[in-house]
């Protein structure tokens, strides 16, 4: 099996995002980097059925140089390989272009399954996997939490508002993670000093004969208006309380 | 100058953070409030790889160097001290003199089981009469025929008596010195099981409370003569040497301890408000944090850099010594004031800031206390 996984490098969840001085871009200067949460779930559930399957795991990455330390983790969590689409401008580009971009990276590793995370915690778009299934002309089974390979059949869950789809199609196929299709394993300390000498390939959009055709762009980024402070009801008893609390839903939240 | 660490070196300090946070975090204030060592932590500890992280792969090892291994300690500490404790020694003082002086056998025999974390090594120097003057101890080894027969006690020895203890390095005395002058000293491996030798776990620790700490009695204890570590003679410095490296990781546990106190301090001073604001918008508390903030950044510039002498194998105890030290008193400050800042609740079980505050007394104590750090850098430097 050809097991490709995605994946992006974004600033830690922890991380305090400030609007960069363009008010374009968020200001890079203290941020932590780490490989999209969603990805490790990708990362785990192809190590997970090489193990039961055999084949190799390929991890995928786009970005400036520093992309470089999402993909070795991936490669001390247990991947084989890893190539890297090094470019200093690509952090922020249309997300359709992006899947172009690896879809050509992709292509010639002959995937049977290409997962991504549902989507990545910095720009909320969850495109880049559609683009590349699009790309590929591949089937896309977006936000899955099971999967079961059967041959070259694929069934897969799929939460939605309670209910679960249950789809399946044939391989080769897409799969974007959700949370609880499994849990990311570590990246072990063994397993970051093998990772030290796995292969980690470079190519640039010139290598791969491709080059910047964004369609859109990020015309502004703002800050979330700042929470005002809570308000506690006053009252002497639970019927003035919730009469006060009426009055304020009503009056000052306007919300009944 | 080159500040920047290694990639590898940024990937082990986030796996071993989110373990810690993960793995670690949710227990800690159970085992310390119930003073209980916790086998599966310490198991899946040595899964993630944290034992025997500077010895190379041919014994079971992750062929790591010493800032890797330290960054390691300040990450478990940063959550938890006891924890740190059980890693730092399981390296340092269980793992280290059977590296460092044990023959090829010897070697073979332990370093790929303690390398696991699945069993754990004490180092026994420390005496109920002989703490800081290690030299005075009294514990004897005598040959006879082909075994040693030891007789003596030792206290206070970490990771000895847990329920996956597999032994201890002893220091014991083994005749007088050629030169006339005292004791001649030497260490032995003494493993669990063998009669004579009694490991009794201590309690009533107000620090380390889920860190594993123990008495031992030798009793007329008998174990085969190749048992000796290393050579002849050479137990003092061997225990000397040890402490050396020790002391980086004590320093590991006082940065990682500060860091965490003041990771606390700083989330609570945000949101506790009082006369209307956020305490932390008080200067005199935002002046506390500053003052955190800087000595941390301090601590790990010199604990680093004694690392970084260690791994080039240039001289580095100076530099150890004044790592361990500092850390460990800048923990105490940080700590203190993380606490201060909480107020009545940083006084509470409920909030873990206070099991800092006491978890950092340890280090201004063991592995040389700091009366002894500022006699051994008075040394090195020449005041005396
Ligand atoms: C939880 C814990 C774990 C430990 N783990 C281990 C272990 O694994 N292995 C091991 O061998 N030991 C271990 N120790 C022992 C530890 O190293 C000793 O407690 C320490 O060295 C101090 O010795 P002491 O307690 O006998 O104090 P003492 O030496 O009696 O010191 C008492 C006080 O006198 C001061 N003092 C002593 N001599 C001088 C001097 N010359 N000048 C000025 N002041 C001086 C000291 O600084 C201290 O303030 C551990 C201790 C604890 C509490």
């Amino acid at each position: 099996m050809n097991l490709v996984v995605c994946i992006k490098q974004v600033p830690d969840t922890e991380t305090q995002i400030k609007v960069g001085a363009d008010g374009k871009s968020i200001n890079m200067d203290d941020i932590k980097w780490v490989m999209n949460p969603y990805d490790e779930f990708g990362v785990e559930e192809a190590l997970r059925i090489k193990a039961d399957k055999g084949g190799d795991v390929i991890v995928v990455g786009a970005g400036p140089k520093r992309v470089t330390e999402a993909l070795r983790t991936a490669l001390a969590m247990g991947a084989d390989k890893a190539i890297l689409i090094e470019d200093e401008g690509l952090y922020g580009a249309d997300p359709i272009f992006v899947g172009k971009l690896l879809a050509k990276a992709i292509e010639p590793l002959n995937p049977d399954i290409v997962f991504f995370g549902q989507r990545a915690v910095d720009d909320d778009c969850g495109l880049a996997s559609s683009s590349v299934a699009e790309a590929l002309g591949m089937p896309q089974l977006a936000v899955i939490v099971k999967q079961e390979l059967d041959g070259d059949t694929i069934k897969v869950q799929r939460p939605v508002e309670g209910q679960t789809n249950v789809l399946s199609t044939k391989l080769p196929v897409c799969l974007t993670a959700q949370k609880g299709l499994n849990e990311p394993r570590y990246a072990s300390l063994p397993g970051i000093m093998k990772a030290k000498k796995k292969p980690l390939e470079v190519k640039t959009l010139a290598d791969l004969g491709v080059e910047r055709d964004d369609k859109i762009e990020i015309a502004a980024i703002n800050p979330p208006p700042e929470r005002a402070p809570g308000k506690v009801i006053q009252g002497e008893t639970p019927e003035e309380l919730a009469v006060n609390l009426a009055k304020a839903l009503r009056e000052e939240a306007k919300v009944i | 100058m080159d500040f920047e660490l290694s990639m590898e070196q940024e990937i082990l300090r986030r796996t071993v953070r989110s373990f810690a946070e993960k793995e670690i975090a949710p227990v800690a204030r159970e085992l310390d409030e119930k003073e209980e060592f916790s086998l599966e932590t310490c198991r899946s500890m040595g899964e993630l790889g944290l034992f025997g992280m500077v010895v190379s792969e041919e014994y079971g090892g992750q062929g790591m160097d010493y800032v890797s291994y330290i960054i390691a300690v300040e990450e478990l500490a940063r959550v938890d001290g006891s924890h740190a404790a059980t890693v730092a020694a399981g390296n340092s003082l269980g793992i280290g003199p059977l590296l460092y002086y044990g023959s090829e056998a010897q070697k073979r025999k332990y370093l790929p089981k303690l390398c696991t974390g699945r069993s754990l090594w004490g180092f026994g120097l420390t005496e109920p009469n002989a703490g800081s003057d290690a030299g005075g101890a009294r514990t004897t080894a005598v040959l006879d025929g082909d075994e040693w027969v030891i007789n003596g006690s030792k206290i206070f020895i970490t990771n000895a008596s847990a329920p996956n203890s597999l032994g201890v390095t002893v220091m014991a005395r083994t005749g007088t010195r050629e030169d006339g002058r005292g004791a001649e000293l030497s260490c032995i491996l003494v493993e669990r099981g063998t009669r004579g030798f009694t490991a009794r776990e201590m309690h009533g620790k107000m620090m380390w409370r889920s860190s594993n700490t123990s008495e031992l009695y030798f009793d007329d204890c008998r174990v085969p003569r190749e048992n000796l570590l290393g050579q002849r003679g050479k137990g003092f410095h061997q225990m000397l040497e040890t402490l050396d490296a020790g002391r980086l990781s004590i320093g590991a546990m006082g940065l990682g301890g500060a860091q965490g106190a003041y990771e606390l301090a700083m989330r609570y001073a945000k949101e506790r408000e009082q006369f209307g604001r956020p305490i932390s918008s008080f200067q005199i508390n935002a002046f506390k944090l500053a003052d955190m903030a800087m000595e941390i950044e301090a601590a790990r510039l010199l604990l680093y850099k004694a690392c970084w002498l260690k791994d080039r194998h240039q001289p580095f105890g100076k530099l150890a010594a004044m790592a361990k030290l500092y850390c460990s008193e800048v923990m105490g400050r940080v700590a203190s004031q993380a606490v201060q800042l909480h107020g009545g609740y940083g006084l509470m079980k409920e909030y873990n800031v206070e099991r800092f505050f006491r978890d950092q007394k340890l280090l201004t104590i063991g592995e040389g206390t700091s009366e002894i750090q500022r006699l051994v850098i008075a040394r090195l430097i020449g005041a005396i």
